[in-house]
């Protein structure tokens, strides 16, 4: 998977989000949202907000709850644990959420430290009262993702959807 | 109190009060503990969303609030140690540049809900020179009450992103407690602003 040429399914993300009215879109920058970070900046109506560390992203979309905006945070399977506390923030104010969650610590992980986060990452969002849907296969990303948004921001819940580690592919570390 | 004194340092609940008094429309988020309970004692607002937690969490929440609501002024008023633990936010904000977002630091040097130990800006931390270097040009910072009425021109003025370093005086003070209730504030802020329910 390449710059010049992503997936179907990262490109229905962008579509779905753009589709939904999303205004601000909060990352950590992930190779398996590259393509939707791209999207966004190039569209007139979204911002893409980069975060120095994801539970930026949690207060920043309840920020734009509050003044009116729809708003969602790309993160990846590490950055889930370091929004935990700031997860209350959304039960406590009762306020709309969605997250897409790139896996890493699962399918063919080349690098033992993503491992932990990884294995905890489901339970820690449904610790923290998200739901949580994964997807694993292409043709699923786009009614999983599609359905977290609405039941995000027409059923006023607080949704994540971990994007599956397979999807994305093996990262090349070595060659040969 | 002299302006130029090192050492002074101002009164939280006059200078909120005071900040508050000359930015009547401007959407307000506080940092969980005393700048909750100094906006609660200047008087409470619909337009006021009171953090009682999500530690960190002041500062990029007013900034998506910023982004969503560009033709209005943002507050995000808050204490020093909330501001350290979300300092990365700084340079988010630096990074976004939203012009409608005046940060303002009520930096006693202490934390007061746990027994006022000692912070970093007590020990050290330079937090306007934080927030310059984050990228944050107008950044400054005040130890008198006059010093409210500059802040409430740069807040009228949207031509942040701004951030004010206060230094405020460690005493005691009775609590004003604000609604506990996030989901109360959170319809009740919307609804001042004709945002529809869900």
């Amino acid at each position: 998977m390449s710059v010049a040429d992503p997936a179907p399914w990262q490109e229905r993300i962008f579509e779905l989000l753009e589709a939904a009215d999303v205004r601000q879109v909060a990352y950590v920058p992930d190779a398996g949202h590259a393509h939707v970070i791209r999207r966004v900046q190039a569209a007139p109506r979204m911002r893409g907000v980069v975060l120095t560390t994801e539970e930026e992203g949690v207060a920043l979309a309840t920020g734009a709850w509050l003044g009116g905006q729809r708003a969602v945070l790309l993160m990846q399977s590490s950055g889930v644990g370091n929004c935990v506390n700031m997860f209350s923030l959304l039960a406590s104010a009762d306020v709309p959420f969605v997250a897409l969650v790139t896996m890493r610590g699962e399918h063919a992980e080349f690098n033992p430290w993503q491992v932990p986060m990884g294995r905890a990452a489901a339970d820690a969002l449904s610790a923290m009262g998200l739901a949580v849907h994964r997807v694993d296969r292409p043709e699923d990303v786009g009614e999983t993702v599609g359905a977290a948004l609405d039941a995000a921001f027409r059923g006023g819940q607080r949704v994540a959807v971990l994007l599956s580690q397979r999807l994305i592919g093996r990262k090349e570390w070595v060659t040969g | 109190m002299s302006a130029d004194d090192p050492a002074a340092r101002v009164d939280r609940r006059a200078f909120v009060a005071r900040l508050l008094a000359a930015c009547p429309d401007a959407l307000l988020v506080t940092g969980l503990g005393s700048p909750s309970y100094d906006a609660f004692a200047a008087g409470d607002r619909d337009r006021t969303f009171y953090l009682w937690g999500a530690m960190g969490g002041a500062v990029p929440l007013a900034l998506g609030l910023a982004l969503a609501r560009p033709d209005d002024a943002v507050i995000a008023l808050t204490g020093d140690g909330e501001a350290l633990m979300g300092l990365g936010a700084l340079a988010t904000v630096a990074v976004h540049r939203p012009v409608n977002l005046t940060v303002v630091v009520l930096d006693n040097a202490h934390y007061g809900e746990t027994g006022m130990q000692p912070s970093h800006t007590g020990l050290g931390t330079r937090l306007a020179e934080v927030a310059r270097a984050c990228g944050i040009a107008d950044a400054t910072e005040v130890r008198t009450l006059d010093a409210a009425d500059a802040i409430a021109r740069r807040v009228a003025a949207r031509a942040g992103p701004a951030f004010a370093q206060v230094h405020v005086r460690s005493d005691a003070l009775p609590r004003a407690l604000p609604p506990r209730d996030g989901a109360f504030l959170k319809n009740r802020f919307r609804a001042a602003l004709g945002i529809a329910p869900l």
